[in-house]
Protein backbone atom coordinates (compact mmCIF):
# COMPACT_ATOMS: atom_id res chain seq x y z
CA UNK A 1 0.00 0.00 0.00
CA UNK A 2 1.06 3.30 -1.09
CA UNK A 3 1.61 6.15 1.84
CA UNK A 4 0.01 8.56 -0.25
CA UNK A 5 -2.69 6.47 -1.48
CA UNK A 6 -3.33 5.48 2.21
CA UNK A 7 -3.24 9.33 3.34
CA UNK A 8 -5.87 10.41 0.94
CA UNK A 9 -8.33 7.53 2.39
CA UNK A 10 -8.01 8.71 5.87
CA UNK A 11 -8.33 12.08 5.16
CA UNK A 12 -11.11 11.04 2.80
CA UNK A 13 -12.96 9.20 6.01
CA UNK A 14 -12.21 12.61 8.31
CA UNK A 15 -13.17 14.70 5.97
CA UNK A 16 -17.07 12.49 5.74
CA UNK A 17 -16.88 12.12 9.52
CA UNK A 18 -17.03 15.73 10.20
CA UNK A 19 -19.52 16.60 7.03
CA UNK A 20 -21.70 14.11 8.82
CA UNK A 21 -21.13 16.10 12.36
CA UNK A 22 -21.94 19.11 10.36
CA UNK A 23 -25.08 17.23 9.03
CA UNK A 24 -26.24 16.38 12.24
CA UNK A 25 -25.68 20.18 13.70
CA UNK A 26 -26.96 21.87 11.23
CA UNK A 27 -30.05 19.88 9.16
CA UNK A 28 -30.99 17.70 12.08
CA UNK A 29 -30.67 19.43 15.35
CA UNK A 30 -31.35 23.05 16.62
CA UNK A 31 -29.28 24.88 20.34
CA UNK A 32 -32.33 25.63 21.83
CA UNK A 33 -30.38 27.38 24.10
CA UNK A 34 -30.80 31.06 24.06
CA UNK A 35 -26.97 32.19 25.30
CA UNK A 36 -26.84 34.50 28.63
CA UNK A 37 -25.17 37.08 26.65
CA UNK A 38 -27.61 38.49 24.39
CA UNK A 39 -30.57 37.53 26.38
CA UNK A 40 -33.14 38.91 29.69
CA UNK A 41 -34.82 37.03 31.68
CA UNK A 42 -38.06 37.96 33.31
CA UNK A 43 -40.28 36.22 35.95
CA UNK A 44 -43.84 35.50 35.28
CA UNK A 45 -46.05 33.94 38.40
CA UNK A 46 -48.67 30.85 37.75
CA UNK A 47 -50.97 29.55 40.26
CA UNK A 48 -50.65 26.95 37.97
CA UNK A 49 -47.96 25.77 35.16
CA UNK A 50 -49.71 22.56 34.01
CA UNK A 51 -47.29 20.78 32.55
CA UNK A 52 -44.83 23.05 31.34
CA UNK A 53 -41.22 22.19 31.39
CA UNK A 54 -37.74 23.37 31.27
CA UNK A 55 -36.66 24.48 27.75
CA UNK A 56 -39.67 24.55 26.54
CA UNK A 57 -40.32 27.43 23.73
CA UNK A 58 -41.65 30.85 24.73
CA UNK A 59 -43.77 32.31 21.82
CA UNK A 60 -45.14 35.63 20.55
CA UNK A 61 -47.67 35.66 17.67
CA UNK A 62 -46.54 32.29 17.39
CA UNK A 63 -42.67 32.90 17.22
CA UNK A 64 -40.38 31.23 19.36
CA UNK A 65 -38.58 34.09 21.25
CA UNK A 66 -37.00 32.74 24.26
CA UNK A 67 -36.92 29.54 26.44
CA UNK A 68 -38.10 28.60 29.76
CA UNK A 69 -35.01 28.67 31.95
CA UNK A 70 -36.37 28.16 35.07
CA UNK A 71 -39.42 26.80 37.55
CA UNK A 72 -39.41 27.27 41.08
CA UNK A 73 -41.85 26.83 43.60
CA UNK A 74 -42.44 30.01 45.66
CA UNK A 75 -42.91 28.80 49.30
CA UNK A 76 -44.53 31.81 50.66
CA UNK A 77 -47.02 32.88 48.10
CA UNK A 78 -47.47 29.41 46.73
CA UNK A 79 -47.35 29.81 43.50
CA UNK A 80 -44.90 29.15 40.70
CA UNK A 81 -42.28 31.36 39.48
CA UNK A 82 -41.47 31.01 35.80
CA UNK A 83 -38.33 32.35 34.65
CA UNK A 84 -38.18 33.33 30.93
CA UNK A 85 -34.81 34.18 29.24
CA UNK A 86 -36.02 36.12 26.40
CA UNK A 87 -33.77 37.07 23.13
CA UNK A 88 -32.45 40.66 23.67
CA UNK A 89 -33.68 41.48 19.66
CA UNK A 90 -37.23 41.42 21.11
CA UNK A 91 -38.04 43.97 23.63
CA UNK A 92 -42.00 43.77 25.15
CA UNK A 93 -43.74 46.72 26.47
CA UNK A 94 -43.95 46.61 30.50
CA UNK A 95 -48.05 45.43 30.55
CA UNK A 96 -46.94 42.33 28.58
CA UNK A 97 -49.10 39.57 29.67
CA UNK A 98 -47.91 35.65 29.76
CA UNK A 99 -50.49 32.58 29.06
CA UNK A 100 -49.49 29.18 29.32
CA UNK A 101 -50.98 27.31 25.81
CA UNK A 102 -50.86 23.80 24.35
CA UNK A 103 -49.80 23.87 20.76
CA UNK A 104 -52.46 21.03 19.30
CA UNK A 105 -54.86 19.45 21.78
CA UNK A 106 -52.56 17.09 23.09
CA UNK A 107 -49.03 18.45 22.12
CA UNK A 108 -45.86 20.34 24.09
CA UNK A 109 -46.83 23.10 26.64
CA UNK A 110 -45.34 26.58 25.83
CA UNK A 111 -45.77 29.82 27.60
CA UNK A 112 -47.50 32.59 25.01
CA UNK A 113 -46.69 36.47 25.16
CA UNK A 114 -49.16 39.27 24.52
CA UNK A 115 -48.04 42.91 23.86
CA UNK A 116 -49.50 45.43 25.98
CA UNK A 117 -50.07 48.95 24.94
CA UNK A 118 -47.08 50.53 27.54
CA UNK A 119 -44.08 52.67 26.15
CA UNK A 120 -41.73 51.23 29.01
CA UNK A 121 -39.95 47.85 27.82
CA UNK A 122 -39.39 44.96 30.06
CA UNK A 123 -35.99 44.87 31.46
CA UNK A 124 -33.82 42.15 33.26
CA UNK A 125 -34.79 40.58 36.08
CA UNK A 126 -38.47 42.05 35.58
CA UNK A 127 -41.77 40.75 36.76
CA UNK A 128 -44.79 40.03 34.36
CA UNK A 129 -47.64 41.07 35.97
CA UNK A 130 -50.61 39.66 33.98
CA UNK A 131 -50.37 35.90 33.80
CA UNK A 132 -52.81 33.20 32.41
CA UNK A 133 -52.70 29.72 34.42
CA UNK A 134 -52.69 26.36 32.10
CA UNK A 135 -55.44 25.08 30.98
CA UNK A 136 -56.25 21.61 33.39
CA UNK A 137 -58.54 19.21 31.03
CA UNK A 138 -60.41 18.01 34.57
CA UNK A 139 -61.29 21.37 35.77
CA UNK A 140 -62.81 22.14 31.42
CA UNK A 141 -64.74 18.10 32.07
CA UNK A 142 -65.87 19.39 35.00
CA UNK A 143 -67.27 22.50 34.29
CA UNK A 144 -68.78 21.16 31.40
CA UNK A 145 -70.47 18.21 33.16
CA UNK A 146 -71.68 20.36 35.99
CA UNK A 147 -73.33 23.20 32.83
CA UNK A 148 -75.08 20.07 32.20
CA UNK A 149 -76.80 19.29 34.35
CA UNK A 150 -77.87 22.64 35.32
CA UNK A 151 -79.31 22.71 32.10
CA UNK A 152 -81.05 19.53 32.74
CA UNK A 153 -82.57 20.00 36.39
CA UNK A 154 -86.15 20.62 36.72
CA UNK A 155 -87.11 24.27 36.59
CA UNK B 1 -14.02 -32.23 46.20
CA UNK B 2 -15.49 -29.40 47.86
CA UNK B 3 -12.13 -27.85 48.57
CA UNK B 4 -10.80 -27.81 45.54
CA UNK B 5 -14.00 -26.16 43.91
CA UNK B 6 -13.25 -23.38 46.47
CA UNK B 7 -9.34 -23.17 45.97
CA UNK B 8 -9.95 -22.91 42.33
CA UNK B 9 -12.98 -20.04 42.81
CA UNK B 10 -10.09 -18.03 44.88
CA UNK B 11 -7.62 -18.52 42.28
CA UNK B 12 -9.59 -17.05 39.37
CA UNK B 13 -10.69 -14.51 41.56
CA UNK B 14 -7.37 -13.55 42.58
CA UNK B 15 -5.98 -14.45 38.71
CA UNK B 16 -8.90 -11.76 37.98
CA UNK B 17 -7.89 -8.95 39.78
CA UNK B 18 -4.69 -9.69 38.69
CA UNK B 19 -5.52 -8.97 34.70
CA UNK B 20 -7.70 -5.82 36.33
CA UNK B 21 -4.42 -4.68 37.91
CA UNK B 22 -2.10 -4.89 34.95
CA UNK B 23 -4.78 -3.70 32.76
CA UNK B 24 -4.95 -0.41 34.88
CA UNK B 25 -1.14 -0.45 34.22
CA UNK B 26 -1.14 -0.99 30.95
CA UNK B 27 -3.65 1.46 29.85
CA UNK B 28 -1.58 4.11 31.76
CA UNK B 29 1.68 3.09 30.37
CA UNK B 30 -0.41 3.48 26.90
CA UNK B 31 -1.04 7.47 27.71
CA UNK B 32 2.18 8.31 28.72
CA UNK B 33 4.06 6.69 26.14
CA UNK B 34 1.51 8.31 23.66
CA UNK B 35 3.94 11.22 22.90
CA UNK B 36 5.07 9.25 19.50
CA UNK B 37 1.47 8.76 18.09
CA UNK B 38 1.48 12.29 17.92
CA UNK B 39 5.50 13.10 16.85
CA UNK B 40 5.00 10.34 14.22
CA UNK B 41 1.17 10.90 13.11
CA UNK B 42 1.68 8.68 10.44
CA UNK B 43 1.76 5.74 12.51
CA UNK B 44 -1.35 6.69 13.85
CA UNK B 45 -3.43 8.08 10.33
CA UNK B 46 -1.73 4.29 8.62
CA UNK B 47 -3.75 2.28 11.75
CA UNK B 48 -6.69 4.98 10.92
CA UNK B 49 -6.90 3.46 7.99
CA UNK B 50 -7.34 0.20 9.04
CA UNK B 51 -9.18 0.99 11.85
CA UNK B 52 -11.60 3.84 10.31
CA UNK B 53 -11.43 3.09 7.06
CA UNK B 54 -12.21 -0.28 6.43
CA UNK B 55 -15.31 -0.09 8.92
CA UNK B 56 -17.16 2.48 7.05
CA UNK B 57 -18.56 -0.22 4.55
CA UNK B 58 -20.23 -2.04 7.24
CA UNK B 59 -20.93 1.44 9.26
CA UNK B 60 -22.55 3.18 6.49
CA UNK B 61 -24.45 0.18 4.98
CA UNK B 62 -25.86 -0.86 8.75
CA UNK B 63 -26.61 2.66 9.20
CA UNK B 64 -28.85 2.65 6.33
CA UNK B 65 -30.39 -0.54 6.76
CA UNK B 66 -31.08 0.75 10.96
CA UNK B 67 -32.48 4.02 9.73
CA UNK B 68 -34.80 2.90 6.56
CA UNK B 69 -35.93 -0.03 9.60
CA UNK B 70 -36.74 2.64 11.69
CA UNK B 71 -38.71 4.46 9.44
CA UNK B 72 -40.84 1.52 8.60
CA UNK B 73 -41.63 0.19 12.10
CA UNK B 74 -41.61 4.05 13.66
CA UNK B 75 -44.57 4.66 11.16
CA UNK B 76 -46.47 1.54 12.08
CA UNK B 77 -46.61 2.56 15.79
CA UNK B 78 -47.12 6.38 15.56
CA UNK B 79 -50.08 6.08 12.67
CA UNK B 80 -51.90 3.92 15.50
CA UNK B 81 -52.35 7.07 17.09
CA UNK B 82 -52.00 9.55 14.83
CA UNK B 83 -48.41 10.97 14.83
CA UNK B 84 -46.83 9.75 11.91
CA UNK B 85 -45.32 13.38 11.43
CA UNK B 86 -43.70 12.67 14.25
CA UNK B 87 -41.36 10.23 12.62
CA UNK B 88 -38.54 12.68 11.77
CA UNK B 89 -38.21 12.86 15.38
CA UNK B 90 -38.21 9.38 16.73
CA UNK B 91 -35.82 8.24 13.81
CA UNK B 92 -33.24 11.11 14.46
CA UNK B 93 -33.61 11.38 18.41
CA UNK B 94 -33.41 7.07 18.75
CA UNK B 95 -30.13 7.08 16.39
CA UNK B 96 -28.38 10.65 17.44
CA UNK B 97 -28.86 9.69 21.32
CA UNK B 98 -28.09 5.37 21.44
CA UNK B 99 -28.80 3.61 18.51
CA UNK B 100 -25.95 5.42 16.51
CA UNK B 101 -23.06 5.31 18.98
CA UNK B 102 -24.01 1.95 20.61
CA UNK B 103 -24.80 -0.30 17.14
CA UNK B 104 -21.88 1.53 15.58
CA UNK B 105 -19.25 0.57 18.62
CA UNK B 106 -20.68 -3.23 18.89
CA UNK B 107 -19.96 -3.16 15.18
CA UNK B 108 -16.58 -1.24 15.41
CA UNK B 109 -15.99 -3.99 18.15
CA UNK B 110 -16.22 -6.64 15.77
CA UNK B 111 -14.88 -5.46 12.97
CA UNK B 112 -11.95 -3.26 14.23
CA UNK B 113 -11.14 -4.39 17.73
CA UNK B 114 -11.10 -8.11 16.59
CA UNK B 115 -8.31 -7.57 14.06
CA UNK B 116 -6.38 -5.39 16.65
CA UNK B 117 -6.19 -8.16 19.13
CA UNK B 118 -5.39 -10.49 16.65
CA UNK B 119 -2.70 -8.53 14.99
CA UNK B 120 -1.16 -7.85 18.83
CA UNK B 121 -1.50 -11.39 20.20
CA UNK B 122 0.47 -12.48 16.66
CA UNK B 123 2.80 -9.74 16.64
CA UNK B 124 3.28 -11.39 20.16
CA UNK B 125 3.11 -15.16 19.62
CA UNK B 126 5.84 -14.40 16.71
CA UNK B 127 8.50 -12.45 19.35
CA UNK B 128 8.23 -9.01 16.95
CA UNK B 129 7.00 -7.28 20.21
CA UNK B 130 10.18 -8.73 21.93
CA UNK B 131 12.77 -8.05 18.86
CA UNK B 132 11.59 -4.49 19.16
CA UNK B 133 12.48 -4.49 22.62
CA UNK B 134 15.53 -6.20 22.11
CA UNK B 135 16.40 -3.06 19.24
CA UNK B 136 15.10 -0.60 22.46
CA UNK B 137 12.27 0.51 21.00
CA UNK B 138 9.14 0.23 23.34
CA UNK B 139 6.61 -1.54 21.67
CA UNK B 140 3.59 0.37 23.82
CA UNK B 141 4.75 3.45 21.94
CA UNK B 142 5.56 2.31 18.52
CA UNK B 143 2.72 -0.52 18.11
CA UNK B 144 0.56 -0.06 21.13
CA UNK B 145 -0.32 4.62 21.47
CA UNK B 146 -0.91 4.72 17.40
CA UNK B 147 -3.72 2.20 17.18
CA UNK B 148 -5.23 2.96 20.44
CA UNK B 149 -5.43 6.86 19.53
CA UNK B 150 -6.53 6.01 15.74
CA UNK B 151 -9.45 4.27 17.25
CA UNK B 152 -10.29 7.17 19.74
CA UNK B 153 -10.41 9.34 17.05
CA UNK B 154 -12.18 7.19 14.36
CA UNK B 155 -14.80 5.61 16.42
CA UNK B 156 -16.90 9.00 16.90
CA UNK B 157 -16.30 9.91 13.19
CA UNK B 158 -18.00 6.67 12.36
CA UNK B 159 -20.71 7.19 14.76
CA UNK B 160 -21.54 10.49 13.08
CA UNK B 161 -21.67 8.90 9.80
CA UNK B 162 -23.73 5.92 11.38
CA UNK B 163 -26.67 8.29 12.80
CA UNK B 164 -26.07 10.69 9.11
CA UNK B 165 -26.76 7.30 7.52
CA UNK B 166 -29.25 6.20 9.55
CA UNK B 167 -31.64 9.56 9.57
CA UNK B 168 -31.22 9.40 5.21
CA UNK B 169 -32.27 5.71 5.68
CA UNK B 170 -35.40 6.89 7.61
CA UNK B 171 -36.35 9.91 5.49
CA UNK B 172 -35.92 7.44 2.26
CA UNK B 173 -38.33 5.21 3.83
CA UNK B 174 -40.83 7.26 5.96
CA UNK B 175 -40.66 10.61 2.87
CA UNK B 176 -39.93 8.80 -0.39
CA UNK B 177 -41.71 5.39 0.15
CA UNK B 178 -44.19 5.90 2.73
CA UNK B 179 -45.24 9.62 2.27
CA UNK B 180 -44.76 11.30 5.13
CA UNK B 181 -44.33 15.07 4.53
CA UNK B 182 -41.15 16.46 3.60
CA UNK B 183 -41.12 19.80 5.56
CA UNK B 184 -43.12 17.87 8.34
CA UNK B 185 -39.86 15.12 8.35
CA UNK B 186 -37.66 17.88 9.02
CA UNK B 187 -38.81 20.80 11.09
CA UNK B 188 -40.34 18.37 13.67
CA UNK B 189 -36.72 16.64 13.47
CA UNK B 190 -35.22 20.10 14.04
CA UNK B 191 -37.29 21.50 16.77
CA UNK B 192 -37.05 18.51 18.89
CA UNK B 193 -33.32 17.54 18.54
CA UNK B 194 -31.52 19.77 20.35
CA UNK B 195 -27.48 20.39 19.65
CA UNK B 196 -26.07 20.15 22.81
CA UNK B 197 -28.33 17.72 24.62
CA UNK B 198 -28.91 15.35 22.26
CA UNK B 199 -25.81 15.45 19.79
CA UNK B 200 -22.62 16.18 21.76
CA UNK B 201 -23.96 13.94 24.20
CA UNK B 202 -23.90 11.59 21.36
CA UNK B 203 -20.42 12.29 20.36
CA UNK B 204 -19.29 12.14 24.09
CA UNK B 205 -20.74 8.06 24.39
CA UNK B 206 -18.97 7.29 21.13
CA UNK B 207 -15.76 8.67 22.48
CA UNK B 208 -15.99 6.82 25.67
CA UNK B 209 -17.21 3.76 23.64
CA UNK B 210 -14.24 4.41 21.41
CA UNK B 211 -11.50 4.35 24.50
CA UNK B 212 -13.12 1.36 26.32
CA UNK B 213 -13.21 -0.86 23.06
CA UNK B 214 -9.61 0.01 22.00
CA UNK B 215 -8.25 -0.60 25.14
CA UNK B 216 -9.95 -3.66 25.68
CA UNK B 217 -8.73 -5.13 22.36
CA UNK B 218 -5.39 -3.67 22.61
CA UNK B 219 -4.89 -4.88 26.15
CA UNK B 220 -6.53 -8.43 25.26
CA UNK B 221 -4.11 -8.50 22.45
CA UNK B 222 -1.00 -7.57 24.18
CA UNK B 223 -2.08 -9.90 27.53
CA UNK B 224 -2.39 -13.52 24.81
CA UNK B 225 -0.78 -16.15 25.69
CA UNK B 226 1.91 -17.11 22.84
CA UNK B 227 -0.06 -19.33 21.36
CA UNK B 228 -2.62 -19.94 18.33
CA UNK B 229 -5.23 -21.34 20.55
CA UNK B 230 -4.53 -18.22 22.73
CA UNK B 231 -4.73 -15.37 20.30
CA UNK B 232 -7.80 -17.13 18.92
CA UNK B 233 -9.52 -16.89 22.51
CA UNK B 234 -8.05 -13.43 23.08
CA UNK B 235 -10.17 -12.66 19.78
CA UNK B 236 -12.85 -13.95 21.34
CA UNK B 237 -13.06 -12.09 24.39
CA UNK B 238 -12.03 -8.57 22.72
CA UNK B 239 -16.09 -9.10 20.76
CA UNK B 240 -17.78 -10.44 24.26
CA UNK B 241 -15.77 -7.95 26.59
CA UNK B 242 -16.13 -4.77 24.70
CA UNK B 243 -19.85 -5.47 23.23
CA UNK B 244 -21.24 -6.10 27.04
CA UNK B 245 -18.64 -2.81 28.27
CA UNK B 246 -20.33 -0.41 25.71
CA UNK B 247 -23.87 -1.78 26.13
CA UNK B 248 -23.02 -1.50 30.57
CA UNK B 249 -21.31 1.97 29.72
CA UNK B 250 -24.06 3.21 27.91
CA UNK B 251 -26.61 2.80 30.39
CA UNK B 252 -24.56 4.60 32.93
CA UNK B 253 -23.77 7.40 30.42
CA UNK B 254 -27.22 7.61 29.79
CA UNK B 255 -28.70 7.61 33.09
CA UNK B 256 -25.85 10.65 33.66
CA UNK B 257 -27.01 12.93 31.05
CA UNK B 258 -30.55 12.44 30.28
CA UNK B 259 -31.68 11.89 33.85
CA UNK B 260 -32.34 15.40 34.71
CA UNK B 261 -33.64 16.46 31.44
CA UNK B 262 -37.55 16.61 31.83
Amino acid sequence: MNKTVLDLWVGLFVIAGFAALLFLALKVGSTSAVSASNSYEVVARFDNIGGLKPRAPVKSAGVVVGRVADIRFDNETFEAAVTLRLDKRYAFPKDTSAGIMTSGLLGEQYVGLEAGGDSEALKDKDRILITQDAVVLENLIGQFIYGKAQEGAPQ
Amino acid sequence: MLKQSIESLGNRTIQGVWRIGFAARFFVAMLLHSGTAFRRFGLTIREMYFTGVLSLIIILVSGLFVGMVLGLQGYETQQRFGSESALGTLVALSLVRELGPVLAGLLFASRAGSAITAEIGLMKATEQLSAMEMMAVDPIARVVAPRFWAGVISMPLLAALFSAMGILGGYLVGVLLIGVDVGTFWSQMKSSVDFEQDILNGVIKSVVFGVAITTIALFEGYDAPPTAEGVSGATTRTVVTSSLAVLALDFVLTAFMFRGLN
